[in-house]
């Protein structure tokens, strides 16, 4: 493989191009859903090939194949060349691609059980038997379970002399109880909606999740929430709990940071930003208490690795400081608008997709509140748990979320239980609004796997670490029937 | 592409080879690029060649998929060895009956030879050209061309030897002056259809010299384009028009059938023969595609089906496979919505105070059951008093019921378009909804963007 990529590196600087890298990309993944006691999937995938990126007089060219041969890669080379020639006719402002000093190393994953060593039997058996517990309630019509298995290796090197190896698990569990009757549905998951929650660790995460212990209690819930009354609409105190929270961070600040949607690249899709790089070090993002990091290296956080796909080295990046913006999601590309080094955000989804800048793992730091102490200290309010929808605005301003569940709060304490809770706001306003934030005890790191962005569309695995946080004077119950 | 004869060769031997009780090959190549292009400038400009083999091994009832994009036979070999390890862990489904046989398949051209002309040169002038005249108009564009030639083929052990040949082009255009932003997107499998004028001018005619005013939330009559009436077919179909969400209670057409649940002006149907859309003549398991009608005339009429959703009813798959293993259900992908006898004029003055809508954007399920679903709007939004449209406006969030929302319906547009999604996550294979556009008295709009 060594001689492979050294052949089309040399070949590049050979036609002269700026710069060239090449990712070769093999994935492999195992994924079980059972429903209802029965086997809905059992999947094995595997995706293998190479992508060549070229900078080219100023403009960038990509090609890739799944034919990983010689002859291959340097037709492929060819192709990008072209393209990056072609592009050059239509380019806007000079690139300024940083320099970055060439790196030569390996990264795995710390795991205890390899995922894929365990037998599909035992997979299958934990699914079905936390699967089975739900269904002892007879008034829940889908019990769901799912688990998955994920392991990418990675070789990136780069015409700066970078040789980059990484192999990365990750895993992800969950369970979902849907109750219906009538016209209403109502689900509830453990640990998390849409799956499950997912990290970069082994089978020891999966096991560790203990979806069996929670399986009754999901079940229960979903059918109370049949009966449950439904959200009011009002302004009022909300408590997030840390899964919901996670998302409220992803669509409210993990996406507005990213430094290439503010400066336009994403106008056509997923939109832009109401940042602009002028805010930063003194836009207030939200209330004194709140301090966010970008952490690549954070211990099994889903967006941890261990290089970026341009060969930098994952860091921790602080970005709001006591509430204030001082930072942004960076690449070697766009970094030095704001006179930085990159922060090594870029990742591509497989071998046949470009890098773009994607959130890594996206955390709120913790505060200094239980949240008992949180709930007893509202004197009228909402506790709302686990998303079950989200929409934001193109400029990430204008959002609302719904969640599977929530809970009134009267006098400091946890009374009915609501159904269909949604909540609105506008995104700075609501960070300004915090005013208590969980502490290390209560914070937890959430996976979110399912990310998209870009054209040709890429999904990220990011993160988001947090504890449940309390905001004030939110506007909820938004749904109207 | 690797043509039919190789493609079918290829599964009918790893087919042959199985000793399962039923197996199935999907072979999906893809030949692709995509130029994107952000403030007048090419940024993003990628190509892609990949060729994936989905193999799905039942037996004794234990089905198990495996995928892979390494084609040598020792590699497909292997695949099958796994696909048939991974079906002996499992009990067996008894409600899955059997995998569809062999059906006569009509010959449809669904590749156009014009999509070899595309080279990276060639779509780049037409950039060029195109941002040429939206430059003309004070702008900036953003958005992406992409061109892709893809080819599915599916053979199982029943005798099903399906295969067809495609190639796509969709562009999209984002136009954005100082303080206002258009849009327009085109797609065929024919690139000389595309009229660059013609959509940079759609897109310009969008945006304003005029600062947005904010307006407040509430219930408007509106004029929903295409592209955002595609957008709510599209949530409908995802949501309750598929056997699966029926047969799991889960659907709003659950016990609805015959009940006429939305305005008699909706007519709405999934047909992949039907040549005014992007056709697709058989489903991902080799299934000749039937047209299945949703709303005939607002009455709730039938769903679509897979051969195992088919199976357990006793009934025949209406063509609406997914690739396997399909834990969503059968959801249509050739969505239409029947004209009607209005043209767009007369549906704007009509209106005596209502919101011009263009599109919608990142729009997500409230409440399953009763179709609720929330979004934005986005590049062309305006206010609508007296029958002319007066000015633009801030975009605004929506939470509706879409059921609520098409039985609400007081006009629908004789012209219709296609639209696109726009944009390929994983594996490429492109298709459309050709939709009209619709006046509705009574939208309701939840809020306003800060912005």
């Amino acid at each position: 493989m060594k001689d492979l990529i050294q052949n089309i590196l040399d070949l590049a600087k050979l036609k002269g191009a700026d710069y060239a890298d090449i990712r070769i990309v093999r994935r492999q993944s195992e994924e079980i859903e059972v429903k209802n006691g029965k086997v809905e999937a059992l999947t094995h995938d595997e995706d293998f090939g190479f992508g060549i990126r070229v900078l080219f007089q100023g403009a960038w060219g990509f090609a890739c194949s799944s034919r990983v041969t010689r002859t291959e890669m340097g037709a492929v080379f060819g192709k990008a060349l072209k393209i990056a020639k072609a592009s050059s006719k239509v380019k806007g402002k000079e690139i300024v691609f940083l320099p970055a000093s060439p790196v030569v190393d390996r990264y795995k994953t710390q795991i205890s059980i390899d995922p894929f060593g365990v037998a599909p039997e035992a997979k299958l058996d934990l699914l079905l038997k936390a699967d089975e517990i739900m269904r002892r309630n007879k008034r829940v019509k889908i019990s769901e379970a799912f688990s998955g298995s994920y392991k990418t290796e990675k070789t990136f090197a780069s015409t700066e002399g970078s040789y980059i190896e990484q192999e990365i698990i990750e895993c992800g569990a969950g369970i979902s109880a849907t109750a219906i009757e009538g016209d209403e549905v109502q689900v509830r998951s453990y640990p998390n909606s849409f799956r499950g929650n997912f990290a970069t660790q082994g089978y020891e995460w999966i096991e560790k999740l203990a979806l069996r212990d929670r399986a009754e209690k999901i079940a229960d819930e979903a059918v109370q929430l049949l009966s449950a009354k439904p959200c009011p609409s009002k302004t009022t105190t909300l408590i997030l709990d840390s899964s919901q929270l996670a998302l409220q961070i992803h669509e409210s600040v993990g996406h507005p940071i990213e430094l290439d949607r503010i400066l336009g690249t994403e106008a056509s899709y997923a939109g832009t930003s109401f940042l602009n790089t002028e805010m930063v070090g003194h836009f207030k993002y939200g209330s004194e208490l709140v301090n966010i990091v970008a952490d690549a290296s954070h211990p099994g956080g889903l967006g941890t690795f261990g290089y970026d796909d341009e060969g930098i080295k994952a860091q921790r990046v602080p970005i709001i400081s006591r509430g204030t913006l001082i930072n942004l999601l960076t690449s070697r590309e766009t970094a030095h608008h704001l006179g930085k080094e990159s922060n090594g955000t870029m990742r591509a989804d497989g071998w046949n997709r470009i890098p773009l800048i994607r959130m890594t793992n996206i955390n709120l730091e913790p505060g200094a509140w239980t949240l008992d102490q949180m709930i007893a200290d509202t004197e009228e309010g909402l506790f709302l748990a686990t998303n079950r929808s989200w929409s934001i605005d193109d400029k990430r301003i204008n959002f609302q979320f719904g969640t599977e569940v929530g809970w009134e709060i009267k006098g400091g304490k946890l009374g009915e239980m609501v159904k269909n809770p949604t909540y609105t706001g506008i995104t700075p306003k609501f960070w300004s609004s915090c005013d208590a934030i969980g502490d290390r005890d209560h914070w937890q790191m959430w996976g979110t796997p399912n990310c998209g962005k870009g054209e040709p569309g890429q999904v990220a695995h990011v993160g988001h670490g947090t504890a449940p946080a309390r905001f004030r004077n939110v506007q909820v119950g938004v749904m109207k029937t | 592409m690797i043509e039919r004869e190789s493609a079918v060769r290829l599964l009918r031997k790893v087919v042959q080879e199985s000793p399962a009780d039923q197996t199935e090959a999907i072979l999906l190549t893809e030949d692709s690029s995509l130029t994107r292009f952000a403030g007048s400038a090419i940024h993003q400009h990628v190509a892609e060649r990949n060729q994936t083999v989905i193999l799905r091994v039942v037996s004794g009832k234990r089905i198990a998929v495996v995928t892979t994009n390494i084609c040598r036979a020792s590699s497909l070999k292997e695949s099958l060895e796994k696909a048939i390890s991974l079906a002996k862990v499992q009990q067996p489904n008894d409600q899955f009956i059997s995998l569809p046989g062999p059906e006569s398949i009509p010959e449809i051209k669904t590749f156009s030879p014009n999509i070899g002309r595309l080279t990276p040169n060639t779509k780049v002038g037409m950039i060029k050209g195109l941002l040429r005249r939206v430059k003309e108009k004070g702008c900036k564009g953003s958005g992406a061309l992409s061109n892709g030639e893809v080819e599915l083929a599916v053979v199982n052990s029943l005798g099903v030897e399906a295969y067809q040949g495609f190639s796509d082009l969709f562009l999209h255009l984002i136009v954005e002056n100082e303080i206002s932003s258009g849009y327009a997107s085109f797609v065929s499998r024919d690139p000389d259809q595309l009229d660059v004028d013609s959509l940079a001018r759609e897109a310009v005619g969008k945006t304003s010299g005029e600062e947005p005013t904010q307006i407040e939330p509430g219930e408007y009559e509106v004029i929903l384009e295409p592209y955002a009436v595609s957008e709510l077919l599209s949530f409908l179909g995802y949501l309750g028009f598929h056997a699966l969400a029926v047969q799991e209670g889960r659907s709003f057409f659950s016990n609805r059938f015959g009940e006429k649940m939305v305005d008699e002006k909706i007519t709405v149907y999934d047909n992949g023969l039907d040549p005014e859309g992007l056709q697709v003549p058989f489903d991902f398991e080799g299934v000749l595609k039937k047209k299945v009608i949703f709303f005939d005339k607002g009455v709730a009429k039938e769903v679509t089906y897979d051969s195992f959703t088919a199976g357990r009813e006793g009934k025949k798959s209406t063509g609406h496979g997914l690739i396997a293993p399909n834990t969503e259900g059968p959801i249509p992908i050739n969505l239409f919505m029947k004209g009607g006898e209005s043209s767009s004029e007369e549906m704007v003055k009509s209106v005596r105070r209502g919101i011009y809508v263009t599109r919608f954007h990142y729009t997500n399920v409230v409440e399953p059951m009763k179709a609720v679903i929330t979004g934005m709007t986005r590049d062309g939004t305006f206010l609508i008093e007296g029958g002319e449209i007066k000015r633009p406006v801030k975009n605004l969030r929506f939470t509706e019921s879409i059921l609520k929302a098409l039985s609400r319906v007081t006009a629908v547009s004789k012209h219709r378009r296609i639209c696109s999604e726009g944009t390929v996550y994983s594996r490429r294979f492109v298709t459309g909804t050709v939709v009209p556009a619709v006046k509705i008295d009574g939208f309701n709009f939840s809020g306003v963007s800060a912005i």
